[in-house]
């Protein structure tokens, strides 16, 4: 689409992308609606031009329409992400880099020499599983205490560490290069246990609330006047929780308190009432409070009462 | 001490791998938010380009205020947000007696604020205010036309990198086969002056015409408003080296299924499923179904059809 006053476009048929610089308005456009037209009218221009070469591209028929196969775009734009950088090799690696080991492919199914059948190398029975050894044989350097079985399940789990370790320290030499797998994220774990020393255990929410309630209390009234935090919950009740019966009962209802008295002197005077109280035990929790006074107590101020001055009903237990 | 973490599920670990830095790299997506105070043709312009952008954009609702792209300290909640949502563009809208219904283009390189440019919006005129045939509206997602026009984006810094990050932002995916039905959309961007640059959406109506390529009329449909350049902030030589940086080696497809032999050149294998001789389908050997019946029976109806024909032309 040449024209006189228009030179080529720049078109980029990969990004559907087409660029006329030069064209000059006409020294001022009249009005807002002039303007519009104006640029959709050159911007219709442009749009033909791509359509030119793209409806003239070999089309492939497909179920939802003729498909074109677009050239990749011309107009350089930023990556979002770096190009992915080289893997380090890992020890291994490079210890069969030094000695020439190539890598064999192995096989799934082998051959199993003690039964004489297929089995698979990994999983499900397979072959030489460390479980299945009937006999070991004892060797001449086998203490005679030590157990053989146990021995190889050490060694494997001590392998296993081993390679773990490993693992992490060929990912630690990725992760330096800034090579780290995708799938794969280096974190730190919990803090190292350092000695003997007991590890801080971390409070929970409630845990906290409560210990900021005694320190509230440790003031002059008792935490009731602090400022709280945002989100700091109302202490809980302190002290005593007592539950006081309505004095007059309400209309239609059970004398609560009355009811409550009844049962005790119910319980008190009923032919059983000895049994319910244990009279012994009750001497002996009275005798053991004098003397724990007696002894502890040197408290010259307070009026000394007169131990030898048996009480009545000390006499009726006998 | 550093702990290994692997995905546990499958999805994860796909998840990942589609986040990981690739050779060819997916589509950037939007990221779109507001600051503090926003003005309502911000917020429209906001939700308009949201709509637009749809299967690569992600809106958020709520107001940013410690988000100032051009400060130093400013960009951390930014670079944050397109860590958690794999976004390289944002659109960054607000409002200020200073700068009014401003808004701000940016890029990310490697989660971290590439460029930068911010821009005035005015003679904003929404998506709803204008009125045509329903049956033109372009679809959501497909691949649009970008047209430039002014030598003010070829001379002009300013508008050199408003170019790029206007094709950036409505390139949408890369892609190798295109259908020539679902082009239905088009960006217009004129640059009316070396400060403002109109842009506007329009809708692509194809009329025929005597040869292949046909006729194409633009509607405007979408929103178009005027983007009048303010402040901008070009990437360090650097970094826009190390961003520009093409690989040299093609992305490694595996063929599988087909091995090179020295003598019988090119090889390949087939997998056939088990035959279940006792399930294969039997050929349908009802009466009605019968070659012989049916050819009969449209031969029938073809004699009856001319038939009636005739009685009517003689009526």
């Amino acid at each position: 689409m040449d024209t006189e006053m228009d030179q080529i476009y720049q078109i980029d048929v990969g990004n559907l992308l087409a660029f006329n610089p030069n064209h000059r308005f006409s020294s001022a456009p009249s009005s807002r609606e002039e303007l519009v037209k104006e640029c959709v009218t050159e911007g219709t221009k442009l749009v033909q031009a791509i359509a030119d070469t793209l409806f003239n591209f070999p089309s492939t028929e497909s179920v939802d329409g003729p498909l074109v196969q677009l050239p990749p775009p011309t107009t350089k734009l930023p990556r979002e992400k770096h190009l992915p950088r080289p893997k380090p090799p890992t020890k291994w690696e490079e210890f069969a880099l030094k000695k020439g080991i190539q890598k064999r492919k192995k096989d799934k199914i082998v051959y199993d020499e003690t039964t004489d059948k297929f089995k698979r190398r990994h999983g499900y029975d397979r072959v030489n599983d460390d479980n299945d050894i009937p006999i070991i044989e004892a060797k001449a350097s086998d203490e005679p205490g030590e157990d053989p079985f146990a021995k190889r399940l050490d060694d494997k789990k001590k392998r296993v560490d081993k390679q773990q370790q490993n693992r992490l320290q060929n990912l630690k030499s990725a992760a330096k290069a800034g090579a780290l797998p995708s799938h794969v994220q280096l974190a730190a774990s919990a803090l190292p246990i350092t000695g003997t020393k007991a590890q801080p255990k971390k409070l929970g929410k409630e845990e906290l609330g409560d210990v900021a309630g005694l320190a509230a209390t440790s003031t002059a009234s008792g935490g009731k006047f602090d400022k709280k935090l945002p989100g700091e919950k109302p202490p809980k009740k302190q002290g005593k929780h007592h539950k006081y019966l309505p004095v007059v009962p309400r209309y239609g209802w059970v004398d609560e308190e009355k009811e409550q008295t009844n049962k005790v002197l119910g319980k008190l005077l009923s032919k059983h009432s000895h049994e319910i109280l244990n009279v012994g035990k009750a001497i002996n929790m009275y005798n053991d409070k004098k003397e724990k006074k007696k002894s502890g107590r040197s408290d010259k101020l307070k009026p000394k009462k007169d131990i030898t001055k048996k009480k009545p009903y000390a006499n009726k237990a006998k | 001490m550093m702990e290994i973490r692997t995905p546990k599920t499958h999805k994860a670990k796909r998840v990942l791998e589609k986040r990981a830095p690739k050779l060819v790299e997916n589509g950037k997506k939007t990221l779109i938010l507001h600051g503090t105070k926003t003005s309502a043709t911000v917020s429209s312009v906001l939700m308009e380009l949201y709509r637009l952008k749809k299967g690569g954009a992600i809106k958020y609702s709520r107001r940013n205020e410690n988000i100032r792209p051009f400060e130093s300290g400013g960009e951390t909640s930014l670079e944050f947000f397109s860590l958690k949502t794999d976004c390289s563009i944002f659109v960054y809208g607000s409002h200020s007696k200073k700068r009014p219904d401003n808004l701000v283009l940016g890029r990310m390189y490697d989660h971290h604020v590439y460029d930068l440019i911010e821009v005035g919006i005015e003679n904003f005129k929404s998506l709803l205010s204008f009125s045509y045939d329903k049956k033109i509206a372009p679809h959501e997602g497909s691949k649009p036309f970008i047209c430039f026009t002014g030598e003010g984006f070829e001379t002009v810094q300013e508008l050199k990198q408003l170019k790029e990050v206007l094709t950036d932002l409505f390139r949408g995916e890369v892609v190798e086969n295109l259908n020539l039905t679902g082009l239905d959309r088009a960006y217009i961007c004129t640059a009316v002056s070396p400060t403002k640059v109109f842009l506007t959406h329009c809708a692509i109506k194809l009329k025929k015409s005597g040869t292949i390529v046909p006729r194409i009329e633009l509607v405007e449909v979408g929103p178009s408003m005027d983007l009048v350049i303010r402040r901008n902030r070009l990437p360090n030589e650097g970094l826009r080296k190390e961003a520009m940086k093409l690989s040299k080696d093609k992305p490694k497809k595996k063929v599988k299924n087909v091995d090179q032999d020295d003598v019988l050149g090119k090889l390949g294998r087939v997998y056939i499923p088990e035959q279940e001789v006792g399930k294969i389908p039997l050929p349908d050997k009802s009466k009605g179904v019968k070659r012989e019946r049916r050819e009969g029976k449209v031969k029938k109806n073809k004699e009856e059809g001319s038939a009636s024909k005739k009685l009517k032309e003689s009526e």
